[in-house]
């Protein structure tokens, strides 16, 4: 493994090393498990650049790094934000410390970043990301610059552009279950025999007359056929399905291929985003409180950790939802405040006040570290304390008065929606319903309509981009205020026409 | 050295000038471009390329929030994730820090973003002021005035050189070659007079939305024109079918009905300038409002003649912007489009929302007169 960033930079100063090692010896002293962690230090331009390709040295060549890198500049000109730290899910991890920082944030964040280490190797939705990425992308890149010299920037770029606009499509879950066989069975389908309904021979074509013989044959025949869709069931992994159908060319498919393996590289990121946010700060907290910090660096380790953990009234602070809940969590499986007994138990002082001396805290964190993902995390321990305790409340839009304004502090519903936020990140289901629509080689993709709209000229441009891939007409059937649609994109023009949901 | 991202960023930039991929323009946003004064909240335009793809329509529906509180409380508009997709910065390890910027920054800024040319001060026999600024740095100087970090670098660099500086033991001592004191530059300054003159419709038709668009717009166009002036005079006119001046305060917050005269506003602007600003002395810049909706041809006819012969020679810009209105007509522009040619100090600008406010004060600006 060649080291990533130019060689201008040398690893560690002596003294971050000797920092390095104390921190690490705190981190697996706390049973924090992780692969070997590497540090570099870079200065704000690098980090800003580290930061625009998703925190790998090397990515494929594309405008949207440079627009990420843009942002991230100007705002830290302006003084709106800085990146503190940034940490890759590799065998060895890769983590980066910002040059000019406080020797007091470089422990703060070598703390946080073990937290991420030792998220990254247990968690079970990492278990199935690929530990070599960072030679993977850098392989992708050598492959699109490659493709660029031969295909041209215009065309190669112009067709990443496409990819890029439908790499939410994939199913994040498909790793982890066996959708299909992986072999199908082949074996020639019986032809299908009509039944004749029992006569004695001279009889038979009278009780069977050939015409209605031969109907019913045509009849089977048409069943027959139906059944042979394509795919057989609706396919969420849209990605695949234009990889392994769509007429594309070899190179095509090669970097339809690329963006989607790291689509899905990506995908656990978003999937415990506030868990493993959580994690890294409960961590870091727990490290420099406990071992690290000392006295001079006290005020200056709690502006920065009260920073990360704000909270934004409109805004759910991932880093401020996951620390509290993973703290709740220890607390009250130290203290046995769950199960059938707590649970009865209503009277609100003795609840309070719970403690049966369980000690469990330590282990249920752990545990739960292993198995969760953000959805089911919250889904487990978004109880009504908590949200009351911590004050969330939902907020909805007045147009009487022009302003979002807080809604309710209902449990359930502040719930819910935090849940319905987080499925599909946010994003709409969208599946591969036929790709032999009408019989005529047509796409048809279904969204499947979860009570919220799609914006529908971003749906019709996508469709657009679609067609180009698919190289026959696209369909998209949707729903619009209650009411089936299909949005069709014929390679001229647009059409829309009835449909039932 | 050299970062792989140049590349990229180079790419990025040509694809927003519109230089390559057309195709993408329309998905291009700036950002909003909003500054609150006394709140001091700023929004800076940067551009991003938004690419289409299947996603949810906007969400009426809310989100979920921490705080304080009770049911029907209002949010800060900055507060609120408006996609309520309960991500808070897609960046890993970002904080948000507060924003702290004065007046000239944020002129700066809006310079940067807007590639504004610096105004040329009228005439070259202008006086001019001359002011020192502490903005240097020198090797001899008073006592008072060392820079005592520029000192204890040089210090320890020539420490570190000669060897002498040991790191358990870090005592910098600064003899006299490494001292470094504060020095100013005198910097002149063109002591030009200008006068920005605003003029807005008032009319039944022009509601609270376009007011708001006017409210903004001018404030920008303020803060740019003062940063380059020493002093700005400013001054309001409202008009409806009579035209009067009034102070800051009525100008954004009246609401008149009734029809549209614009000459009269015309009239009383020639009249202000011609008694209180001579044109010699002066670098007059005049802004008009309305929906575009006046009352008669024939008022607009007298518009364009009040323009061609009185107002456009005098001043250094007359900018014209027209506000959506779901009322008005909105025939004025065109009138003004078909009839006044060749004329550059004149600069007309549709504004449809709030989105637009951000290309108007390109237009309006961009020339630097």
């Amino acid at each position: 493994m060649s080291i990533p960033i130019q060689s201008r930079r040398q690893t560690l100063t002596p003294e971050l090393a000797r920092l390095n090692r104390e921190i690490e010896q705190y981190a697996r002293s706390y049973g924090l498990d992780f692969y070997e962690t590497i540090f570099e230090v870079l200065d704000f331009e690098e980090m800003n650049m580290v930061a625009a390709y998703g925190g790998f040295p090397n990515r494929y060549p594309h405008w949207k790094f440079g627009m990420e890198y843009e942002r991230l500049n100007k705002s830290y000109a302006y003084g709106l934000h800085k990146i503190y730290e940034m940490v890759i899910n590799n065998d060895p991890c890769y983590a980066y410390l910002l040059e000019c920082n406080h020797l007091v944030d470089q422990k703060l964040v070598m703390a946080h970043v073990y937290g991420h280490c030792d998220f990254f190797k247990n968690n079970i939705w990492f278990s199935k990301t690929n530990r070599k990425m960072m030679d993977i992308m850098a392989n992708h890149a050598t492959k699109i610059r490659k493709y660029i010299d031969k295909y041209g920037l215009e065309r190669v770029e112009g067709f990443i552009d496409l990819c890029l606009c439908l790499d939410d499509l994939i199913d994040h879950h498909s790793v982890f279950i066996e959708r299909r066989p992986k072999r199908k069975d082949h074996t020639e389908e019986e032809p299908a025999v009509v039944k004749k309904i029992a006569a004695s021979e001279y009889m038979d074509e009278f009780i069977n007359p050939k015409e209605f013989i031969e109907q019913q044959k045509q009849r089977l025949e048409d069943e027959r056929l139906k059944r042979r869709r394509f795919p057989e069931e609706p396919q969420k992994d849209v990605l695949l399905f234009l990889i392994e159908n769509a007429p594309l060319e070899a190179w095509q498919r090669d970097a339809l291929w690329t963006i989607r393996e790291e689509a899905y590289y990506f995908a656990p990121q978003a999937q415990t985003k506030i868990m493993n946010e959580g994690w890294a700060t409960y961590w870091h907290a727990k490290i420099m409180t406990e071992r690290a910090l000392n006295d001079a660096e006290v005020i200056d380790f709690a502006d920065h950790h009260s920073g990360t953990v704000a909270a934004h009234p409109g805004q759910i602070n991932p880093y401020r939802l996951g620390f509290e809940l993973w703290k709740d969590i220890e607390d009250r499986w130290n203290k046995g405040k769950f199960g059938k007994d707590y649970d009865e138990c209503d009277d609100y002082v003795s609840k309070r006040e719970w403690d049966i001396g369980l000690g469990l805290g330590r282990e249920k964190i752990f545990e739960t570290r292993r198995v969760h993902n953000d959805i089911t995390f919250i889904d487990a321990f978004f109880t009504e304390e908590f949200c009351h305790e911590h004050r969330f409340f939902t907020y909805q839009f007045n147009p009487e008065r022009g302003v979002y304004e807080i809604a309710d502090r209902n449990w359930k519903n502040i719930k819910q929606k935090l849940l319905f936020s987080l499925t599909n990140f946010g994003q709409p289901l969208i599946y591969v319903a036929d790709g032999n629509f009408e019989n005529r080689g047509e796409l048809l993709l279904d969204h499947r309509h979860e009570g919220i709209d799609l914006r529908i000229d971003y749906a019709k441009d996508t469709l657009k981009n679609l067609y180009t891939v698919w190289t026959r007409p696209v369909h998209l059937r949707t729903l619009v205020e209650g009411k089936g649609k299909l949005l069709t994109y014929d390679g001229e023009k647009h059409l829309e026409r009835k449909a039932d949901g | 050295m050299i970062l792989n991202i140049e590349q990229d960023y180079l790419r990025f930039r040509q694809i927003v000038r519109g230089k390559i991929k057309q195709d993408l323009k329309r998905y291009i946003s700036q950002g909003e471009l909003i500054g609150k004064k006394g709140k001091d909240f700023v929004s800076i335009p940067i551009p991003q390329i938004e690419l289409p793809d299947f996603r949810f329509g906007r969400r009426n529906t809310g989100g979920v929030g921490q705080g304080e509180g009770e049911p029907g409380t209002p949010l800060a508009p900055g507060d609120v994730d408006e996609n309520g997709d309960g991500k808070a910065g897609n960046a890993p390890g970002a904080h948000i820090l507060e924003v702290d910027l004065t007046m000239e920054e944020l002129a700066q800024i809006l310079a940067e973003e807007l590639e504004l040319p610096r105004i040329q001060p009228k005439g070259s026999a202008q006086l001019k002021t001359e002011r020192d600024r502490y903005s240097q740095i020198s090797k001899v100087g008073p006592e008072s005035l060392r820079h005592f970090k520029r000192t204890y670098k040089e210090a320890l660099k020539r420490q570190i050189t000669a060897g002498t500086y040991d790191p358990l033991n870090p005592y910098i001592v600064p003899i006299h070659e490494d001292k470094r004191f504060l020095s100013w530059k005198t910097k002149q300054r063109p002591e030009s007079n200008a006068l920005i003159l605003y003029m807005m419709d008032v009319s039944g038709s022009m509601g609270d939305e376009q007011k708001e668009i006017v409210r903004i717009e001018s404030f920008w166009i303020d803060t740019w024109i003062q940063t380059n002036y020493h002093g700005v005079m400013t001054r309001y006119i409202i008009h409806d079918a009579v035209a009067q001046e009034v102070d800051r305060e009525t100008f954004f917050h009246t609401r008149e009905s009734g029809g549209t005269v614009i000459s009269s506003a015309y009239d009383l602007c020639n009249k202000i300038i011609n008694e209180e600003y001579p044109q010699e002395l002066w670098n007059i810049y005049v802004f008009h409002f309305s929906d575009g909706d006046n009352w008669s041809g024939g008022d607009t006819d007298r518009c364009i003649h009040l323009l061609k012969t009185d107002l456009l020679p005098k001043v250094n810009l007359f900018g014209y912007g027209q506000v959506e209105s779901t009322y008005g007509s909105g025939q004025f522009i065109r009138e003004l489009e078909n009839n006044i040619t060749d004329i550059d100090n004149l600069v007309l600008s549709r504004i449809e929302n709030k989105e637009d406010i951000y290309q108007s004060i390109k237009d309006f600006l961009g020339k630097g007169k």
